[in-house]
């Protein structure tokens, strides 16, 4: 246990070197002369140069240098030193405003999930083979198959547009209300991977031999659907439901920009879309870090919570 | 006869038999007095199964239109006048006319070409990179496998959309065959590793066959082992994954194509298209919806077929 969650640590330290790398290998390196781009068209007198340079170690050439700002990047990052999209706004601020916009999104979707997701699951698992359970597959499908960028727009036209029953789009500031709607469509993946494991999950444990034993003890189908399958087999979910949340908060760049959401992903999408360079690599550094460790706590999560799982 | 043929003579006879075909002649393997083989009880499930015959007519209609796109429609897609902007239907523009005087169903059946030429060949790229890494770690294991296995652990764990608007912002050329290229390259570069665990896995159990080792004893070396004897019998969960991934990665392209950081305009994608309907949808919907249609049709035929044959061929789900 002690060396997976170690090894685990490791691994993950190996993805986030491994990813900053590429993002910043990608993004910062190689892109002609930094001074001139930060005074824009104005000139840089020798002296304003010089002292650039020296702050940012630009006269380390080579392999050496490279790594040198990388390193300096990284120490940045960890700091929560994100520096200055190109409309001059802080990147920490940015995101200390939108953070809770996304937070809250995220948790409506988790509900959502959790609500309909779970129960369709327990009972399509319950009654294997019945119409519900078949009906529950098709749609579920449907759904996984359904991409987000086809399922937000249409979901805004027919039920906020068309048939006004929510408000098509969030703005500042947003209510609970008006983040339903973007909260179910969010949400309808991870309901659909819920319930499709959940069902999954409960078939298996339905025939265990502790529910054989059980049900020979005389207990009653809901005592061992409630107090035994149940306790079993939502282990997976909620360990899925932990890696989801994770996902989330960092994958909700479509709909946040479709349903004009100002949260993390929202930020994101216009600064893909104004070309803002450094915005869009300060977000995605962090999101690349949130979901890296949303991922860890819950692979550790899983094995304290299922000690039939053996790791070598 | 091996699993993997018995999938591509799956396809093949539905193919020429077309979705509307009766349950075939029992003609299949073990249909005869020997017990039925897995393909052959797999092959017997498939028949039977509504979904498979749906989304492989569905697959074999978006084939032929991005093949032939002229025969559904006769309207030119940069056929474009403003004047028309968002007109009702007309003269063959069965769907009307979206925000810049284009037939938005000509548009959305010409679009079908970039969508399935980056899918498949982002599959095929994810399939060979998954097949060299799987065989060489599933075959050679002891350290090949440690290290391999570590690797895709670290792929596996960066965010494809992330890492793609990273990868993908860095290619500044428009030409549309370099945009279509880098697209592939970001997908096939990310995609691999669900592939290539499962190929992985089933080396593992394809080289403990016999057959593996009478070729050995038969003085076979590694390589004619790994591409005669293990390679055939790897195959099929392989295809199957990477159908699943074909769909996934044409709503992936579509989702970046959206962002603007896709494909680009002499191109005609779905995710553009989507976009421009999606901010103009107050004033005509059909431009969103019909490309939104033909997205979500094309993604749901390959992955409901790769989720039925996978079903078929997984006894442990039935």
């Amino acid at each position: 246990m002690f060396r997976y969650i170690l090894r685990r640590l490791l691994q993950m330290v190996l993805a986030f070197f491994g990813t900053t790398l590429i993002v910043y290998a990608l993004t910062f390196a190689g892109q002609g002369d930094p001074i001139q781009a930060l005074a824009g068209e104005r000139p840089v007198t020798p002296a304003q140069r010089a002292y650039l340079t020296e702050k940012y170690h630009l006269d380390a050439t080579g392999v050496g240098g490279f790594f040198y700002r990388y390193f300096d990047y990284v120490k940045n990052l960890l700091q929560g030193n994100l520096g200055e999209s190109l409309t001059g706004r802080n990147i920490g601020d940015i995101l200390q405003q939108a953070w809770p916009v996304t937070v809250r999104l995220a948790l409506i979707a988790l509900a959502v999930a959790i609500i309909f997701g779970v129960t369709a699951g327990v009972l399509a698992g319950i009654r294997r083979a019945s119409i519900f359970d078949n009906s529950t597959l098709v749609l579920t499908l449907l759904v996984l198959g359904i991409p987000t960028i086809v399922l937000a727009p249409l979901a805004q036209y027919l039920l906020g547009v068309k048939w006004q029953l929510f408000p098509p789009t969030a703005g500042s500031d947003p209510t609970f209300y008006a983040l339903l709607l973007p909260g179910i469509v969010l949400g309808s993946l991870s309901l659909a991977t819920a319930l499709r494991l959940t069902r999954a999950s409960v078939a298996e444990n339905l025939r265990a031999d502790y529910v054989r034993t059980a049900r020979s003890k005389g207990l009653v189908k809901r005592r061992i659907v409630i107090v035994h399958v149940l306790r079993n087999s939502l282990i997976p979910v909620v360990t899925f439901l932990g890696v989801e949340l994770g996902n989330l908060m960092s994958g909700a760049i479509i709909t946040e920009g479709v349903f004009n959401i100002p949260g993390v992903g929202f930020n994101l999408f216009r600064g893909i879309r104004t070309e803002d360079g450094p915005l869009v690599v300060g977000i995605v550094s962090v999101l690349v870090v949130v979901y890296l460790v949303s991922n860890l706590v819950v692979d550790v999560l899983y094995a304290v919570l299922d000690p039939r799982i053996r790791y070598e | 006869m091996s699993d993997f043929e018995t999938v591509a003579a799956t396809e093949n006879q539905a193919a020429r038999r077309g979705p509307s075909g009766e349950p075939g002649t029992p003609n299949q393997v073990g249909a005869a007095n020997k017990p039925r083989s897995l393909a052959g009880d797999a092959w017997r499930d498939l028949r039977r199964n509504p979904i498979f015959w749906i989304s492989l007519a569905l697959v074999v209609i978006f084939t032929l239109m991005a093949l032939l796109p002229g025969v559904f429609t006769a309207n030119s897609p940069n056929d474009c006048l403003l004047s028309r902007q968002h007109a009702g239907p007309s003269g063959g523009a069965i769907f009307g006319y979206d925000f810049q005087g284009c037939d938005t169903y000509s548009r959305a059946v010409y679009g079908t070409r970039a969508s399935l030429l980056v899918g498949a060949l982002a599959a095929l790229g994810t399939g060979i990179i998954a097949l060299v890494v799987g065989m060489l770690a599933g075959y050679f294991g002891r350290w090949v496998d440690a290290v391999l296995s570590r690797v895709i652990d670290v792929v596996l764990g960066i965010p494809l959309l992330l890492a793609a608007i990273v990868l993908l912002k860095r290619v500044s050329s428009d030409s549309q065959w370099a945009r279509i290229g880098a697209v592939v390259f970001v997908l096939a570069l990310l995609g691999w590793t669900t592939a290539a665990r499962v190929v992985r896995s089933s080396v593992i159990t394809a080289k403990e066959q016999d057959y593996v080792a009478a070729a050995r004893m038969l003085g076979a070396g590694n390589s004619r082992i790994m591409w005669r004897h293990i390679l055939p019998n790897s195959l099929a969960p392989a295809i199957v994954v990477l159908t699943i991934a074909l769909g996934s990665f044409i709503a992936a392209e579509a989702t970046l194509s959206f962002l603007g950081i896709g494909l680009k305009a002499p191109t005609i994608s779905w995710g553009q298209d989507i976009d421009t309907g999606r901010i103009h949808m107050r004033e005509a919907a059909t431009p969103l919806i019909v490309p939104s249609t033909f997205l979500a049709l094309t993604v749901l035929a390959f992955i409901m077929l790769g989720d039925a044959i996978r079903d078929a061929f997984d006894p442990k789900l039935r």
